[in-house]
């Protein structure tokens, strides 16, 4: 078995979780905003108010009651998706691509008829999928197209672009392919890929699953090293600007591509996981320090992403 | 930075005025740092009850004193209504109520806390004159035809003991030694007292206790004992076993009667009997210090002995505290729960470690079981808490009887773990395995295991258990130790792994 020395580590300057939550989590977020991104409702609603890219919402169901008409909700819907508000790890996402009749058609190709999503909707208003099982509200908005670029890395699952935001500033990016293994989840610890993103071009840098370096994705067969995101300035835009939104010193910014609309904020993430310098093989806190080493004068949006651009670039040998 | 400042600034503080305290009371006033030597102090509460029958009442019973190793600690009296004196006579110490009169039954209480510094044996002892029985005329041929057999058969007055009592216990015993024994109007101690004066052998009654922990009706007991000219030898009547007892508390040794009651009837000496294991250097420091100082009139033991048991056990739960928080905080390693692992560790202490182990395992699986075919049922999250709750009381319940039948009484321990935060764990636990699969349960579970076990190992150290209740100061320390590690923002031991490849662009 390897392992590192603490004097490696923090030559590499990598953040370890002690170090987060309490230089960074515990210091420069604030409590009382907390509900804004664990709640996905408040997180779409308030970054409509900021003229920013969300899925469209189709509508909220709050009480069981409410269940019944959901019929009327889903009128004239072909694809939408049904998910609980304060679910956590992609769980009780149930997506529907299309409509046949009286049938809905998940995107895994299984039918359901309405009977079967009402009962879906009422798990989720129960509280099944929420964590500890408090009871929950159901949204229902528009399904994504995934950008195709992004799907021929991304098995049965949602890919999905997280961005670490630290004071405005976009310190280390990394997209999230979803695989069998994760079963269809973008989580790493699951078993999904982490794929380091050059915060300069948008091209990867590294590709990890289960801790350990692959060179393309598991079940797609496609090349990691290939792999270039597109829109990558409006991506890098959207998530810095998350930053005014919620007032959050550091979080995540969790960020899917459409195919029509292009980067789309999903959710955001005030307690972001560190597996993130692994994807990078590169750590946090030395780009955190350079963050707090600069003057501290209010910067809009463009600034930030151009000064980050400057410092956190990755030459690739 | 000011904060962290500010934080090492009042843990340091902390951390001082806790060793300040402890090297004070070490230094001045002479507390011992190490346990040292435990020792089992017993408990006695001798119960003197009778009726009165009108008249003066005037109640005499023999104080102990201190033999075979025995130390009497601390004896206490109370009598209330009564006037009350110890007197000597004859070398033997007696307590002494009197009263002119009195109209209800009545009880009297003797208190005395003991402990046996060494095992040694009896010694020496004044030989007692011997008195020949009075006989009427069946029984004094049965008695010679019984005392000539087993001479035959013996080769001095311990091996004649010996064997009478032998055939006493195993009831081989011929016509004549039956008839003697089967009158009904004397006990057979007395009968075997009456053989040994018959045959010419000195010998005495050892009046006395048998320690039994948690027994609250105990009698005086008697042991024989006969002098072969040169020794003393002891021998247990009831068993026939030769030699003092362990748990044997000799009272009086020969002599007249403990208890004696005049102006009343139907009258009982009882005892009442609880053991404590304590560090004996405590124990006799606080004999000596008690009442003196007036920093320890603040300490733990002043208060009651059933409180300072309680306090025994919350004094611990720091220390299980301080391992959780090294274990999350500098290892790393994730527990299910902040202080379930403590909660199981104080519950190992009642169970042993072993047993409380296999306990929890057993007890947490079936409830995962069970609770695996309530998740299918989609029940509301206090009902389904509810439901696993009164499953583990029934698991609890069933693996008792169960094992109680098959004859491990260890398992009856089981009532000892926490009933909710089994629950609490099983529901948990489901909810992981359910959310992050098997691998997590695993993770989680055998984290928190470790932690109770350390945390167990740890709070079961004598040392820890001394300096805890000894020097209760010590969790202002502890404090201070735990504002530190608050702060700490280095790396966790795991961590040291799990970015094992982040060594630099070279590797």
């Amino acid at each position: 078995m390897k392992w590192i020395t603490p004097r490696e580590l923090r030559e590499q300057g990598v953040l370890g979780m002690n170090s987060r939550n309490v230089d960074y989590i515990g210091r420069t977020n604030d409590r009382s905003r907390y509900p804004l991104v664990d709640n996905k409702l408040k997180t779409k609603q308030a970054a409509q108010q900021h003229g920013m890219s969300v899925p469209h919402l189709f509508g909220v169901v709050k009480i069981q009651h409410e269940v019944q008409g959901l019929e009327s909700l889903l009128e004239g819907l072909e694809k939408f998706v049904i998910k609980p508000v304060q679910g956590s790890g992609g769980k009780g996402i149930l997506v529907i691509s299309e409509r046949r009749g009286d049938e809905f058609i998940k995107s895994t190709g299984a039918i359901l008829n309405l009977r079967d999503v009402k009962r879906h909707t009422s798990n989720i208003l129960s509280g099944l999928y929420s964590l500890g099982g408090r009871p929950d509200v159901a949204m229902i908005e528009d399904m994504i197209d995934f950008d195709e670029m992004l799907s021929n890395y991304s098995h049965e699952g949602v890919p999905d672009i997280r961005v670490i935001i630290y004071r405005g500033f976009p310190v280390m990016a990394m997209m999230r392919c979803s695989t069998h293994a994760s079963d269809g989840k973008a989580n790493l610890h699951q078993g999904a890929v982490g794929v380091g993103i050059d915060i300069v071009t948008g091209h990867s840098l590294y590709a990890i699953q289960n801790n350990q370096k692959v060179d393309q994705h598991p079940d797609t067969g496609y090349r990691f090293d290939e792999l270039e995101l597109p829109h990558w300035d409006k991506i890098l835009h959207l998530a810095a600007g998350c930053f005014e939104m919620t007032e959050l010193g550091y979080f995540g910014a969790d960020i899917v591509l459409d195919r029509n609309n292009g980067p789309m904020i999903l959710e955001l993430n005030a307690r972001p996981g560190l597996a993130i310098q692994i994807a990078n093989q590169a750590g946090l806190r030395k780009r955190l320090h350079m963050v707090d080493d600069m003057r501290p004068i209010e910067r809009g949006v463009e600034e930030r992403v151009q000064l980050a651009k400057r410092m956190f670039g990755v030459t690739m040998v | 930075m000011s904060s962290k400042l500010q934080i090492s600034l009042v843990a340091g503080i902390l951390i001082l005025i806790g060793l300040g305290l402890t090297l004070y009371k070490k230094i001045e006033l002479g507390f011992p740092l190490l346990p040292g030597q435990r020792q089992a102090v017993w408990t006695l509460e001798s119960k003197v009850s009778f009726k009165p029958v009108g008249g003066p009442v005037e109640i005499s019973l023999a104080l102990p004193d201190s033999q075979a190793g025995w130390v009497v600690l601390d004896d206490h009296f109370a009598s209330s209504g009564f006037g009350f004196t110890v007197m000597e006579s004859n070398g033997n110490r007696y307590a002494q109520w009197t009263r002119q009169s009195l109209e209800r039954p009545t009880t009297l209480y003797y208190k005395l806390q003991i402990y046996r510094a060494d095992n040694v044996g009896l010694g020496g002892s004044p030989v007692p004159e011997i008195v020949p029985p009075e006989l009427t005329a069946d029984r004094l041929a049965a008695m010679e035809r019984v005392v000539e057999s087993l001479h035959e058969l013996s080769s001095g007055p311990a091996s004649f003991t010996a064997l009478l009592l032998k055939q006493l216990v195993q009831g081989q015993m011929d016509q004549d030694a039956t008839f003697l024994f089967g009158s009904r109007e004397e006990s057979k101690l007395a009968v075997v007292m009456d053989i040994l004066a018959f045959s010419g052998i000195p010998s005495q009654r050892v009046r006395g206790v048998f320690l039994e922990d948690g027994r609250r009706r105990q009698q005086i007991s008697s042991l024989v004992e006969v002098f072969d000219g040169e020794h003393w030898h002891i021998f247990n009547p009831k068993t026939g076993q030769p030699g003092l007892p362990e748990n044997f508390f000799v009272w009086r040794r020969g002599g007249a009667s403990i208890l004696d009651v005049m102006g009343g009837s139907s009258s009982q000496l009882e005892f009442a009997i609880v053991k404590n294991t304590l560090p004996i250097k405590t124990v006799l420091f606080m004999e000596q210090q008690a009442g003196e100082q007036p920093l320890l009139d603040f300490s733990i033991y002043s208060l009651p002995v059933e409180q300072q048991g309680v306090f025994k056990g919350l004094l611990l739960i720091p220390v299980g505290a301080l391992v959780v928080v090294l274990l999350r905080v500098l290892v790393g390693i994730r527990t299910s729960g902040t202080f379930m692992p403590i909660l199981i560790a104080l519950a190992f202490i009642q169970t042993t470690l072993l047993t409380g182990l296999a306990i929890f395992l057993t007890v947490v699986g079936a409830g995962l079981l069970i609770r695996y075919y309530l998740s299918a049922l989609n029940l509301l999250l206090v009902a389904r808490i509810t439901a696993v709750v009164i499953v583990v009381i029934f698991i609890m319940a069933a693996l008792s009887i169960v094992s109680y039948k098959l004859g491990f009484a260890q398992v009856l321990t089981v009532t000892f773990l926490p009933t909710i935060i089994l629950a609490w764990t099983i529901e948990r636990m489901s909810i992981l395995w359910e959310e992050e699969g098997i691998h997590e349960v695993l993770i989680q579970g055998g984290g928190s295991l470790l932690a109770a076990i350390l945390a167990y190992l740890l709070m079961s150290t004598a040392l820890i258990e001394h300096l805890t209740f000894n020097f209760p100061e010590l969790m202002i320390s502890l404090l201070g130790v735990v504002l530190l590690i608050g702060k700490y923002t280095g790396y966790r031991l795991t961590e040291l792994y799990r970015f094992r490849d982040l060594g630099g662009p070279d590797k």
